[in-house]
């Protein structure tokens, strides 16, 4: 599996982190000879195996379908960056 | 006065008990050490002296009234993965910075509700994405350990819980607060001469712990022994309602089984774990460990588990898989780093090019390929299903073994920079602890002997789901038998 120039690209704008010509090229390198290291699974027969979905056999609880909490919008927005009467402000999206 | 900070918490719990020392002693005794060691070995990114000592004073007069509870007094590190309600949360990552959360995780609300006082935030590997601590925003944690050659190198305490090892094995706190994705815990206290549970997926809560890989992630202590990680782990576990893998079974008494016997315990050894290149004193520790055990009365069998070559590539396709998802919620908008952009897609790209380091976006982008369109049956499904194969291994041991032994790390610390090269270099770090997490199982890192270099060397005690009371009876066998591996000279107090 050799992954190309492009490729990263690509997954790198799927992944929304800017990559320079330098680091495209270096995980290219990287992203190649890791994929390689981990094709070694197709030696393994799994034609009958159920992928695992959890570690411990216990089934997901139900809860009430009800309000816990709320009314916390300080809370909420305290970390933001950048932030205006409990909204989250952001650059333009819509002109 | 003797140095309180070389006190167990078993120990310190005593010595508050019966009124020797005090806990704002106790805890003064601590923010001095740390203050005087820190600037060598980065085991802190922030301290809370001003908290510790309030509560230390809330402690005192619980003991002097006779209503201390079961850590009452004691001081600990937290490592900086686990939210803590208005101080440093930042999982050691530049895309956190200035994150105060206005909560407080399960795992460390429950040692505060048992008297615990926090001395402060410890240092890891960013995202604990790591095997050395190295990847940290603030820098690399020192090893206080050092090669007896006198070179004075500069020893990686392991990771990523790099900082909670360092600072038990340094006595900057009594016990730490770690977690344990591929080896996390185990792989640093093999390390750093330090005792490291990963508990049973699901025996502690995950809630407000900064989400590395969800099905793998799990909460656990870094102790200087076997007892004292009982008890930690006692008050540490526990139900809760906010996290739906977390158990709702009771929390056994561990430090009840901490010097039981071992008689008749069938221990396994698988032969998959015997490498080629195993360093040879590795494989000498391994022998003694089964050793110490059959004279304590346990019987030795080999067993075979077929698919642990496989552990550590299906690891590195689900862990990665799991960490792009959880990751995406760092995008400049609600917490942490902000860099400007030309629209909101430039602000989230540049936000996460600057605020997450090399390592963490490796790993986002492997996640990212493996799970796009067309590649999740090829490596996101087949991974699950070694997984399954992987359990499946482990299940059947069980039909003839109680517990497996096995060394926990591959060789003792290195260098820092001397494994910085090749990603799968480093990865092989969590070859004999990895197999664990997929498997979801509990595993403990005992300190067993000391390699050629004078560095510290762990042996692994793998156990049944939520059969941590088994490890911790027969790591108490191995901590007896082997001894404790103190840190010989503080060389930080010399510079």
């Amino acid at each position: 599996m050799q992954v190309d120039e492009a490729t990263v690209r690509r997954i790198a704008r799927l992944a929304r982190i800017k990559i320079t010509d330098e680091e495209a090229q270096e995980l290219q390198k990287e992203l190649t000879g890791i994929l390689n290291w981990v094709e070694q699974l197709n030696e393994v027969d799994t034609s009958n195996v159920e992928p695992m979905t959890r570690v411990v056999p216990i089934s997901l609880k139900m809860r009430k379908d009800e309000v816990t909490d709320g009314n916390i919008a300080d809370d909420i927005v305290r970390n933001a960056p950048n932030s205006d009467d409990h909204f989250f402000v952001v650059p333009k999206v819509v002109e | 006065m003797t140095d309180l900070t070389k006190l167990t918490l078993a120990e310190a719990r005593e010595g508050l008990k019966a009124k020797t020392f005090t806990a704002k002693e106790l805890t003064q005794a601590f923010l001095d050490s740390i203050e005087a060691a820190n600037p060598a070995l980065n085991a802190y990114v922030a301290t809370t002296a001003e908290r510790a000592l309030a509560q230390a004073a809330e402690s005192d007069a619980r003991i002097a009234r006779g209503d201390a509870r079961p850590l009452e007094g004691l001081p600990l590190g937290i490592k900086d993965l686990f939210c803590t309600r208005d101080v440093h949360s930042q999982a050691c990552s530049h895309i956190l910075d200035g994150f105060k959360p206005a909560y407080e995780s399960t795992v460390t609300q429950n040692l505060w509700d048992a008297g615990a006082i926090m001395l402060g935030k410890l240092n890891m590997d960013e995202f604990a994405m790591g095997s050395s601590n190295e990847t940290s925003y603030y820098g690399p944690v020192t090893s206080p350990w050092r090669r007896k050659d006198g070179s004075n190198a500069q020893l990686v305490p392991g990771g990523s819980s790099g900082g909670s090892a360092a600072a038990v094995a340094a006595d900057l706190c009594l016990a730490a607060t770690a977690t344990d994705t591929g080896g996390s815990i185990r792989q640093p206290a093999a390390l750093t001469g330090t005792v490291g549970i990963k508990p049973t997926y699901g025996r502690c809560s995950r809630w407000g712990i900064v989400a590395f890989a969800s099905s793998l992630d799990q909460a656990g202590p870094i102790a200087k022994t076997v007892r004292d990680a009982a008890i930690m782990l006692k008050v540490m576990a526990s139900h809760d309602p906010k996290d739906s893998t977390s158990v709702d079974a009771p929390v056994p008494d561990y430090e009840a089984e901490v010097g039981q016997s071992v008689k008749g315990l069938r221990v396994g050894v698988p032969k998959e774990y015997r490498l080629d290149g195993m360093a040879s004193e590795v494989d000498e520790l391994w022998q003694k460990g089964i050793a110490w055990l059959k004279d304590a009365g346990a019987t030795i069998h080999e067993i075979s588990l077929p698919h642990t070559k496989y552990a550590l590539p299906a690891y590195y396709i689900v862990a990665p898989a799991e960490a792009s998802s959880n990751l995406a919620r760092y995008d400049g908008v609600r917490y942490g780093l902000r860099v400007p952009g030309d629209d909101l897609i430039d602000m989230y790209e540049r936000t996460r090019a600057e605020g997450f380091g090399k390592e963490v976006r490796r790993r986002i982008l492997i996640g990212t390929y493996v799970l796009s369109a067309g590649y999740y049956d090829a490596y996101y499904l087949k991974a699950q299903k070694v997984r399954s194969l992987i359990k499946r291994d482990f299940d059947e041991a069980w039909d003839k073994v109680d517990v497996i032994l096995t060394p926990t790390t591959p060789s003792p610390a290195f260098a820092l920079g001397e494994k910085s090269g090749d990603p799968i270099e480093m990865y092989l770090q969590d070859i004999f602890t990895v197999t664990v997490n997929m498997a979801g199982l509990p595993g403990i890192s005992i300190p067993s002997g000391l390699s050629s270099q004078g560095t510290p060397l762990g042996l692994q005690l793998i156990g049944k789901p939520f059969d941590e009371g088994t490890l911790f009876r027969a790591g108490q066998v191995i901590e007896e038998a082997a001894g404790r591996f103190p840190v010989p000279e503080r060389w930080w107090l010399k510079s």
